[in-house]
């Protein structure tokens, strides 16, 4: 019998290795969307919560969640949505907003965000949203290119 | 999903549920009438503009819906409420369920919606019910970038060139008798409004023409008189328009209940 301290650690390893299908770099726990995990019984409980409303990557994640916990050996696994307090970009872990940038995919900021190729902060936008929910399509004055920037909310 | 597929079943509406009903409604519609742009919007980024409100729009619904079910307490999902209800059973407002027209209809009703709903969801985070509190606090950040897109779009429109600004006022003159709904409370719903439960829509009406008033004025706008406000949506009473897109949204569940891929 494995005490539920310990099963809570080996479910947080398993959990490091799910990432947000749409920013493949980021795992979970790096976007905020990972609230807790609870020992629940024999098994665990992880608590998540959506980043957008209408996040189409919540439904896999969720799979890839019990996947990972399933590898581990860590059973029965509930995930359970939590909506309140609502996510906010805040909860970007800064090793994920380092991810994000060498990924070139500018982080969330209130400013218009600086080039995640040249560091220009010479910046446009040119659609406030972008090839998926969380992202807003800007370009780079300086360097010409186009680039995704994560959306502040 | 059981014995519900495929029935037209009328549960009895409590005055929270035909509430949160009306609003998933509200977003189901309009995300819906969005998403008949894909494929057809004039630029790419607009293309991948509408797509995203759309969606937005439909997480909203979802997370209203799945409400809906916890208070109705049948045990219907989501699913059931989008696909298997017919139009009198539906809650939205007359508004969002009008044709996209071209895109300054499209652009025009959008603004006028989010220039409710934005002050609409933020009010609503001060709800006693903490589900909507929590659901508000979600769509309201979403509606506060649908409204400064939908804005942007309405003063480009009606500040660029003779053609467009023609679109746009002719877009106004068929949209307009449909905004005064939205301020509009149901007779159930007086002591929800006394609980704290939700807002008085009425209280939002000089935020929202603020709002409505500062674009126009860029836009080179005259907000029209109007002596006769269309309602009826949140009680069951559509225009035909409901019924065509719930032929088109519905038809693959009805066709194949259950199915899943």
């Amino acid at each position: 019998m494995v005490s539920g301290a310990d099963r809570v650690t080996r479910a947080r390893a398993a959990l490091a290795t799910v990432t947000d299908p749409e920013l493949p770099p980021l795992t979970i726990a790096d976007l905020g969307i990972l609230r807790d995990v609870v020992a629940d019984g024999e098994g665990v409980e992880v608590l998540i919560t959506p980043t957008y409303s209408g996040c189409p990557a919540m439904v896999e994640i969720t799979a890839a969640i019990r996947a990972a916990l399933a590898e581990a050996g860590i059973a029965p696994a509930r995930v359970r949505t939590v909506l309140a307090p609502a996510w906010t970009t805040d909860w970007l872990s800064a090793e994920g907003r380092q991810k994000l940038s060498a990924a070139g995919i500018a982080p969330p900021t209130r400013q218009p965000p600086r080039c995640p190729r040249c560091a220009s902060p010479a910046t446009e936008l040119l659609s406030a949203f972008g090839a998926t929910a969380c992202k807003a399509l800007w370009r780079c004055t300086a360097c010409r290119e186009p680039f995704d920037a994560f959306k502040c909310h | 999903m059981g014995a519900m597929v495929g029935s037209a079943v009328t549960l009895a509406e409590t005055p929270l549920l035909s509430y949160v009903l009306g609003r998933a409604d509200d977003a189901l519609i309009l995300g819906h009438r969005l998403s008949e742009w894909t494929g057809h919007a004039p630029i790419l980024e607009e293309e991948m503009a509408l797509a995203n409100l759309a969606l937005d729009l439909i997480g909203q619904a979802r997370l209203l819906y799945e409400y809906a079910g916890v208070i109705e307490g049948a045990g219907r999902s989501e699913d059931d409420f989008a696909y298997f209800r017919d139009p009198p059973q539906f809650r939205n407002l007359l508004l969002v369920e009008q044709p996209n027209g071209d895109f300054a209809m499209t652009m025009l009703r959008h603004f006028l919606y989010a220039a409710f709903a934005d002050p609409y969801w933020r009010a609503m985070m001060a709800s006693a019910d903490a589900t909507l509190a929590a659901i508000a606090a979600k769509a309201e950040k979403e509606m506060a970038y649908h409204l400064r897109h939908a804005a942007d779009w309405v003063i480009r429109l009606g500040d660029g060139t003779a053609e467009s600004h023609r679109r746009l006022e002719s877009a106004l003159a068929t949209l307009w008798p449909f905004t005064g709904e939205m301020f509009r409370a149901e007779a159930g719903e007086a002591a929800l409004i006394a609980a704290g439960i939700v807002i008085d829509p009425a209280t939002l009406r000089p935020t929202a023409e603020a709002t409505i008033g500062r674009v126009f004025t860029e836009a080179g706008l005259t907000r029209p008189a109007c002596d006769g406000w269309q309602s009826g949506g949140r009680r069951g009473r559509h225009s035909e328009a409901l019924g065509h897109l719930l032929a088109t949204l519905q038809h693959l569940a009805r066709s194949h209940p259950g199915a899943t891929w």
